[in-house]
C-alpha cells in the first residue's frame, strides 16, 4: 500500500519553520462587502506569510475577518463581496509533471488576479490548498457515503506514478495516471483509519448522518488531506464539538502535519487551542491586522492592547481569588460607521486623546519578527 | 423497506374503501336522484306512461333499497369489475370510461414529466443567477402562470390556434386516426396533440414549483457542504447539479405526490373540457350535474386511486433518492 502514497515533495521538515521556503505570502489584502447600507471593509490591510509546514493562528472576534480571509485565498468569498486589493502570492510547487513531462521548480501566482471560477483555481482549491470548516454537522453533503466524498477529491486531484524501467540521465523520470475506482477506495480507507476512524472498511460506506459529529469532523480532515494538499486551512475546525473530541482532532491534525510537511493556517477565537497548534499568530480586529508576532512573544510579550486584553479575559484555573473575570470594554463598533484614527481606540484602556481617535497607526517593528499597529509604539 | 411498502399499500386500500364510501354518500345528499330528473322531463313532453317507466327503472337499479346495501352491492360488483350502469347513457360504466381511463392516465402522466422538465432548470436557473434579468423574467412568467387558470390558457391558445394560426388542436387524435386501430402512426399522432393539452395542464404546477425550486436552492447554496465542495474544487456545475440540487430536490418530490399530481388530476378536467379530450374529467363532471350516481362514483374511485398511486410513487423515489429515509 505503501506505493499508494508516493512522497512527491523533497522534505524540509529539518529546519526551522521560519528558514522554510515560503508557500503563501499575504500582502496588503484588502475584501469589502458593498451592502444596501454602504461598504463594510471585513479584510483591510492584511499582511502575512506562511511558510511551508509553518503553522500560522488568525486570532480574532468573531466578525473580525477571519473567516474572510481564509475564503478570499482560495477565492471563495460570498457574494457580494470582493477583494479590492493587496495580492495573494502563492508558491506553486509543481508535483506532477506537465504534459511535455517537465517540472517546473517554484511559480508564483497571484491567486488575486485568478478567475474564481477557472481552471488553475480549481486545481489548487482542495488539491494544493485545503479547507475545512466549521461546522462538521452540515459539511458533508447528506446523500453521498463518506467514500463517495473522499473519491470526488482523490480523483479530482490525485495522479499516481507509473514506475519507469529506464533511468533517463541521472533523475528517474516518473509518469502518472489517474487513479482508478478500486484505488480510489483504498485510498479512502486509508485515509480514514489514518484520521482513526474505527473500522473504516465499513465506514467507507457510512451516510453523513450515521457518523457522529467528531466523526464528522475527521472525515472532513480526511477529505482534506487525501490530496495531499501543500497547505491546510482550518477555519474553527473545533469549535462544534466537545473538549475531548477537540483534543483529539487537533492531535490528528499536528500528527498529520508531521508526516505530510504541511503548513496550516488555523484560524479560532479560541487561545488556548491556538497556544498549542500555532508557530506565528496574527491577531485580527474589525477587519485590521493589530499585532502578528511568534506564538511565544505573543502570550508572554503582548503589545498591543487589544491583545493584552485577549490574553487577560481567559479564565485560569488556580484558587479562588473572587476577581471578576477580565473584560473588553465597550461593543464592537458597527462595521459601516468604524471609529476614526485607530479603530480600536473607543475600547482602548491606554487610550491618547487626541491621538488615537485622530491618527491611523502604522504597522512597526517591535521586536524581531514581532508587528503591532498602535500609537503607543510609533514616535 | 418491503416492510415500508406493504404498510403503504395497506394503507392506500382502506383509504380507497373510506373515499367510495364518502363519495357515495355526497353523491346521494343532493335531494332527488336521477330518475327524478327523468320523471320531470318525461312528465314535460307529456308522457303518460312517466310513471310505470319509473317505477321500472327504479327496481331494475334498486333504488328503492335502503342506502348501505346499495353501497355494498356496488362496491362488491366494483370489486368484480362491474362498475354499475349509466343511467344518463344506459350503458355500463365501464364502457363508458374504459378508454378515456387510459387517456387520463396518459394526459397526468405527461403533465407531470413536463411539468418537472420544464420546472426544475427554470427553478435552479433562477436561484443560480439570483436578481439577474433571467430571473426577473422567470420569476414574472412563473407568477403569471400561477395566476392563470389552465382552461382560461386553454381559451386563449385555443383561440389564437384557431384564428390566427388556423390550427386543430382541440381532441387528442387527427380525423382519420379517431377511429383507426393501434398503429405506430397512431402512437405519433396521438404524442403530436397530446403536448398542448399536456403543457397547458402543467402551467399552473410549473408556476409553483420554479417558485418552490429556486427558494430550496437558494438555501441549500448557502448550507456548509456547498461550500466545502466547491473547497474540494470541483466545477461549479457539479457544485450546484450534483451536491446543491440533489438536496433541493427532496421537498420537490413530496410536493409532487401531495399537491402537483392531484391538481394535475383536478386541473386537466376543466382544460380536457375546453379542449374537448377524451378523458374521465369532463365525464365526471357531467355526471355529478346529472345525478348519475355509479358513473360518479366510478370516476371518484379512479381518481383517488390515480391520486394514491401517485403518492406511493412519490413516496418511494424520495426513500430512493435520500438515504435519511432510506436506511429510517
Amino acid at each position: 500500500m505503501e506505493t499508494l502514497f508516493p512522497e512527491t515533495r523533497a522534505t524540509t521538515t529539518a529546519l526551522p519553520t521560519d528558514a522554510r521556503p515560503t508557500l503563501l505570502e499575504v500582502r496588503d489584502l484588502k475584501v469589502e462587502f458593498n451592502i444596501r447600507g454602504g461598504v463594510v471593509k471585513a479584510v483591510d490591510g492584511l499582511t502575512f506569510d506562511i511558510r511551508r509546514g509553518q503553522t500560522v493562528g488568525i486570532i480574532g472576534e468573531s466578525g473580525c475577518g477571519k473567516s474572510v480571509t481564509a475564503r478570499a485565498i482560495l477565492r471563495m468569498v460570498p457574494k457580494p463581496g470582493k477583494i479590492t486589493g493587496g495580492e495573494i502570492l502563492y508558491y506553486r510547487y509543481s508535483r506532477y509533471p506537465n504534459k511535455e513531462g517537465k517540472t517546473k521548480d517554484i511559480e508564483v501566482i497571484d491567486m488575486t488576479k485568478l478567475d474564481p471560477d477557472g481552471e488553475l483555481v480549481r486545481q489548487i482549491r482542495g488539491g494544493e490548498i485545503a479547507m475545512i470548516f466549521q461546522e462538521p454537522m452540515s459539511s458533508l453533503t447528506p446523500v453521498y457515503t463518506a467514500g463517495a466524498h473522499l473519491n470526488e477529491a482523490i480523483t479530482l486531484h490525485r495522479l499516481l506514478p507509473v514506475k519507469k524501467l529506464g533511468d533517463q540521465m541521472v533523475e528517474k523520470i516518473m509518469q502518472y495516471r489517474p487513479v482508478t475506482k478500486e484505488e480510489a477506495r483504498e485510498i479512502a480507507i486509508q485515509m480514514l483509519r489514518r484520521v482513526g476512524i474505527p473500522k473504516p472498511e465499513q465506514r467507507v460506506d457510512s451516510y453523513p448522518h450515521q457518523l457522529s459529529g467528531g466523526q464528522r469532523q475527521r472525515v472532513r480532515i480526511a477529505i482534506a488531506l487525501s490530496t495531499e494538499p501543500y497547505m491546510l486551512i482550518a477555519d474553527e475546525p473545533t469549535t462544534a464539538l466537545d473538549v475531548s473530541i477537540e483534543a483529539q482532532i487537533l492531535d490528528i491534525m499536528r500528527e498529520l502535519q508531521q508526516t505530510a510537511n504541511m503548513a496550516i493556517m488555523f484560524i479560532t477565537h479560541n487561545l488556548g487551542v491556538i497556544a498549542s497548534m500555532a508557530d506565528e499568530i496574527v491577531v485580527m480586529y474589525m477587519g485590521k491586522q493589530v499585532e502578528r508576532a511568534k506564538v511565544v512573544d505573543l502570550f508572554y510579550n503582548p503589545k498591543h492592547p487589544y491583545t493584552k486584553a485577549l490574553l487577560q479575559s481567559v479564565p485560569k484555573l488556580g484558587p479562588k481569588t473572587g476577581a471578576r473575570l477580565a473584560s473588553i470594554e465597550g461593543m464592537v463598533p458597527d462595521p459601516l460607521h468604524l471609529p476614526t484614527g485607530c479603530v480600536f481606540h473607543p475600547r482602548c484602556p491606554a487610550f491618547m486623546a487626541g491621538k488615537c481617535d485622530k491618527l491611523v497607526p502604522n504597522w512597526t517593528e517591535v521586536g524581531q519578527n514581532h508587528w503591532v499597529r498602535c500609537l503607543l509604539y510609533e514616535e | 423497506m418491503v416492510n415500508y411498502l406493504i404498510r403503504r399499500i395497506g394503507y392506500a386500500l382502506i383509504m380507497v374503501v373510506l373515499v367510495s364510501f364518502v363519495s357515495f354518500v355526497i353523491i346521494e345528499l343532493p335531494p332527488g336522484d336521477f330518475l327524478t330528473q327523468k320523471v320531470e322531463q318525461l312528465r314535460a313532453r307529456g308522457d303518460r306512461s312517466a310513471e310505470q317507466q319509473v317505477e321500472m327503472l327504479r327496481l331494475r337499479y334498486g333504488l328503492d333499497k335502503p342506502f348501505l346495501e346499495r353501497y355494498i352491492n356496488w362496491a362488491t360488483n366494483f370489486l368484480r369489475g362491474d362498475f354499475g350502469e349509466s343511467f344518463e347513457f344506459e350503458r355500463p360504466v365501464s364502457e363508458i370510461l374504459g378508454a378515456r381511463l387510459g387517456y387520463t392516465v396518459i394526459l397526468a402522466l405527461a403533465t407531470t414529466l413536463i411539468t418537472w422538465f420544464l420546472a426544475i432548470p427554470l427553478g435552479v436557473i433562477s436561484a443560480v443567477k439570483q436578481y439577474s434579468l433571467t430571473d426577473q423574467i422567470i420569476s414574472v412568467i412563473s407568477f403569471i402562470g400561477l395566476g392563470m387558470p389552465g382552461f382560461l390558457l386553454a381559451l386563449i391558445i385555443m383561440y389564437f390556434a384557431i384564428i390566427v394560426f388556423n390550427l386543430e388542436v382541440t381532441g387528442l387524435f387527427s380525423p382519420q386516426f379517431q377511429d383507426a386501430p393501434w398503429s405506430f402512426a397512431k402512437f405519433m399522432d396521438l404524442l403530436g396533440h397530446l403536448w398542448l393539452p399536456a403543457l397547458i395542464a402543467a402551467v399552473t404546477g410549473i408556476g409553483g414549483l420554479v417558485r418552490i425550486m429556486r427558494g430550496n436552492l437558494l438555501d441549500t447554496l448557502g448550507q456548509p457542504f456547498v461550500e466545502s465542495a466547491r473547497a474540494r474544487g470541483l466545477k461549479n456545475r457539479t457544485v450546484v447539479w450534483k451536491h446543491a440540487v440533489r438536496i433541493a430536490i427532496n421537498p420537490l418530490i413530496t410536493i409532487l405526490g401531495a399537491e402537483v399530481f392531484p391538481s394535475i388530476v383536478v386541473g386537466s378536467a376543466l382544460v380536457s373540457i375546453v379542449l374537448n379530450l377524451p378523458t374521465i374529467g369532463p365525464v365526471f363532471v357531467d355526471s355529478l350535474r346529472k345525478l348519475d350516481m355509479y358513473l360518479a362514483g366510478t370516476c371518484i374511485v379512479f381518481l383517488t386511486i390515480m391520486l394514491l398511486v401517485g403518492n406511493l410513487v412519490a413516496d418511494l423515489l424520495l426513500a430512493w433518492v435520500d438515504p435519511r429515509i432510506r436506511l429510517e
